[in-house]
């Protein structure tokens, strides 16, 4: 029963795999994240300190986790891409740094949304949203790299030096934004730290796992599209184009 | 007995989206030329960029003295010579410190003397204390070469050595190739303008169309 | 085997003592840039001493993008990259002796500068040091982390600007803790912690950066 990895890793073959894979994953988002906005909507009650504004957070957490978690994913899929020198693994990267990008700045602007009612203003410089401003500037550095090369040999590898040396970095990052922002601001607005009803952290889970779903299903449905475009010399592409 | 010391084994290279070539097969022993020849963008500097190690093949593997160059790349370098396309010399140097900037970088020491014996066989024996920017393209060139010439390499590689050089310049490199091959010296190159190589073991190598083989041949270029 | 990095080392400072013009321009930029921004705030001194000591780190950030949009691109043109590629030598030294010919060239002088910027700034003679000191444990931060982005940006289409968007984000953590040694210095709590922050940062960099640009440098090259 061994579960022969090399067999799905062949691009050919994964092609097939993920498209069986994604309708679940699009659907099953679907019906989580409706799930989820009915309990943050709907059944969580209202804060009592921070009044209905808070209900942003079922979304703005969820994609603050994804952004970030999605970024360690495309970090992993190099480090094996450069280490195996595995296609599929850079196909990879490639098709998940969008998704990336945008639940970052899904994130940074549903952030804004809530700082407004709860800080009184748009844009703090909070550790937490200066790093993930940094994160969303690095995805797009990356999505600029590979948009600049065309040679699609010198784009993945490029592509995957730049997201493991950021990989590095973003702890460090993260860290020294922390050190400034104790140096300039104190700890002066900090998110307000009253326990979570156990309604809205489920409502919370939920909507974290639409994101996953979604971010599967995003993922693989671009990853079709490169395989596609990348081996279409190859005969089972030619094969499916023609059906 | 037949002991190449430079052979390829189904190469193939891809550029983007296009196979260049697939399934190349030569091999090179002491004393020999081989000549690559194709069309325009048939992948004959790819191919030479191939056997020098700065870019990695699709398929197959090169082998120097048995072994794979990617397993002994200190050594296959040590004694390599490469002219490509652009002659890697600085314009803001003189053609002499462009030779010990070339023989420091390889970890070598430069014989002096012979460096600019070397140059002066080249004709840039007055060209000595003139920065490269002021000399013709053709004197760059032969900088180049002067460059190839003392890294006392056995296996040179030359991306059309020809371009940029007048009669007597082609002349002088015709003589270097023997003189190289005679002592022992490989020598892999391209070029698109006749050569009188009269005597020298030379192989032929078409590069282009899917099948590649090397044509059993021997007949010198330019008879 | 670092004989072959002073060698690249030497060659560079060479060949940037032949082409003086770049190299001032560069360090002209500096000074420029620092130069504007009372012109856009306004001339209190107390908001000068406030803003100098990040005005002076963003400045030497850009300026070092600016050099080091040429790092390989140079020796890359006329085949000498090439060249050094093919040298028996390994290439993670290549990278670093770029990187430190790089700091050398166009690090150091920043140094020199800044202090006649910092009085333009309003800067007391204790931040003014510490300022000096940040620059000099930062600016070689600057040119390794740089000489990766330098690497992977070679040959392409608006280079210099792709650097800069590849590699003001990593420069982050060296421009706050550098320009926080000085904030720390004019508040009077001490700059040690700060500035050893920064050299552990430096420390990290040394360590991998020629690594990840040597195999940049490979990739970008192939």
């Amino acid at each position: 029963m061994a579960f022969n990895l090399y067999y799905y890793a062949a691009p050919a073959t994964f092609y097939g795999l993920a498209g069986r894979l994604i309708p679940w994953f699009a659907w099953g988002s679907a019906v989580l994240a409706a799930i989820g906005l009915y309990i943050g909507f709907f059944v969580a009650p209202t804060d009592f300190q921070q009044g209905e504004a808070y209900r942003v957070i079922f979304i703005h957490v969820p994609a603050a986790w994804m952004g970030m978690f999605i970024y360690l994913v495309m970090a992993f899929w190099s480090a094996i891409g450069l280490a195996f020198k595995t296609r599929l693994s850079f196909m990879m990267a490639r098709a998940l740094a969008p998704t990336g990008a945008m639940f970052t700045f899904i994130s940074l602007w549903t952030g804004a949304l809530w700082g407004k009612p709860m800080w009184g203003t748009w844009w703090v410089w909070d550790a937490r949203l200066t790093s993930t401003l940094i994160l969303l500037f690095l995805y797009i550095g990356i999505l600029a790299l590979w948009a600049a090369i065309d040679d699609r040999n010198r784009g993945d590898k490029a592509g995957a030096l730049l997201t493991l040396i950021g990989a590095v970095n973003v702890p460090i990052i993260y860290f020294s934004v922390q050190w400034w922002n104790t140096l300039h601001q104190g700890a002066s607005i900090k998110p307000s730290g009253t326990s979570m009803d156990e309604i809205m952290l489920a409502g919370m889970l939920i909507m974290a796992a639409a994101a996953w779903f979604y971010a599967i299903a995003a993922a693989l449905t671009r990853v079709r599209t490169i395989i596609l475009e990348r081996e279409r010399h190859t005969d089972w592409v030619k094969r499916i184009l023609e059906q | 007995m037949y002991e190449p010391i430079l052979s390829v084994t189904d190469l193939a290279c891809a550029r983007g989206e296009r196979t260049l070539f697939r399934g190349i097969n030569f091999q090179v022993q002491a004393g020999e030329i081989l000549l690559v020849q194709g069309g325009n963008g048939q992948g004959k500097t790819s191919l030479l960029r191939l056997l020098t190690g700065l870019s990695t093949p699709l398929e197959g593997e090169i082998r120097w003295r048995g072994e794979r160059i990617q397993d002994c790349r200190e050594r296959y370098h040590a004694e390599m010579a490469y002219i490509g396309h652009v002659n890697g010399i600085k314009d803001d140097l003189t053609p002499m410190e462009n030779l010990r900037m070339a023989a420091g970088l390889a970890g070598r020491r430069l014989d002096e003397a012979r460096a600019e014996q070397t140059l002066g066989r080249l004709g840039l024996a007055l060209c000595l204390d003139l920065p490269a920017r002021v000399l013709s393209f053709g004197q760059r060139r032969r900088v180049a070469l002067a460059g190839v010439l003392t890294a006392g390499a056995l296996l040179w590689i030359l991306d059309e050595p020809l371009t940029g050089l007048d009669v007597h310049g082609v002349a002088l490199l015709e003589s270097l190739l023997h003189e190289h091959t005679e002592q022992g010296g490989l020598v892999v190159m391209t070029t698109h303008q006749p050569l009188s190589l009269a005597g020298a073991c030379i192989r032929p190598l078409r590069v282009g169309d899917t099948d590649v083989t090397p044509t059993s041949e021997l007949t010198p270029q330019g008879q | 085997m670092l004989r072959f990095t002073l060698t690249v080392i030497r060659r560079d400072l060479l060949l940037a003592a032949r082409r003086r013009g770049d190299w001032i321009t560069s360090q002209f930029f500096f000074v420029m840039v620092v130069s504007m921004f009372p012109l856009g705030i306004g001339a209190d001194p107390n908001i000068l001493r406030m803003i100098g000591p990040g005005v002076v780190w963003v400045a030497a950030l850009l300026a070092s993008l600016l050099s080091l949009s040429r790092l390989f691109a140079d020796d890359h043109r006329d085949g000498s990259l090439e060249q050094m590629l093919l040298s028996p030598e390994p290439t993670v030294l290549l990278t670093l002796g770029k990187a430190l010919a790089h700091w050398l060239i166009y690090g150091i002088p920043l140094l020199i500068i800044t202090p006649v910027l910092g009085i333009q700034f309003a800067l007391p003679g204790e931040a003014i040091l510490i300022l000096v000191v940040s620059l000099l444990i930062g600016t070689p931060i600057l040119s390794l982390l740089g000489s990766v982005g330098a690497a992977l940006t070679l040959g392409l289409r608006g280079g210099g600007v792709l650097l800069t968007l590849l590699i003001l984000p990593l420069y982050v953590p060296a421009l706050i803790f550098g320009a926080s040694a000085v904030d720390a210095t004019l508040a009077g709590t001490g700059a040690e912690a700060h500035l050893s922050l920064l050299a552990a940062f430096l420390v990290m960099c040394l360590l991998i950066s020629p690594w990840v640009a040597a195999a940049a440098l490979r990739v970008s090259v192939e």
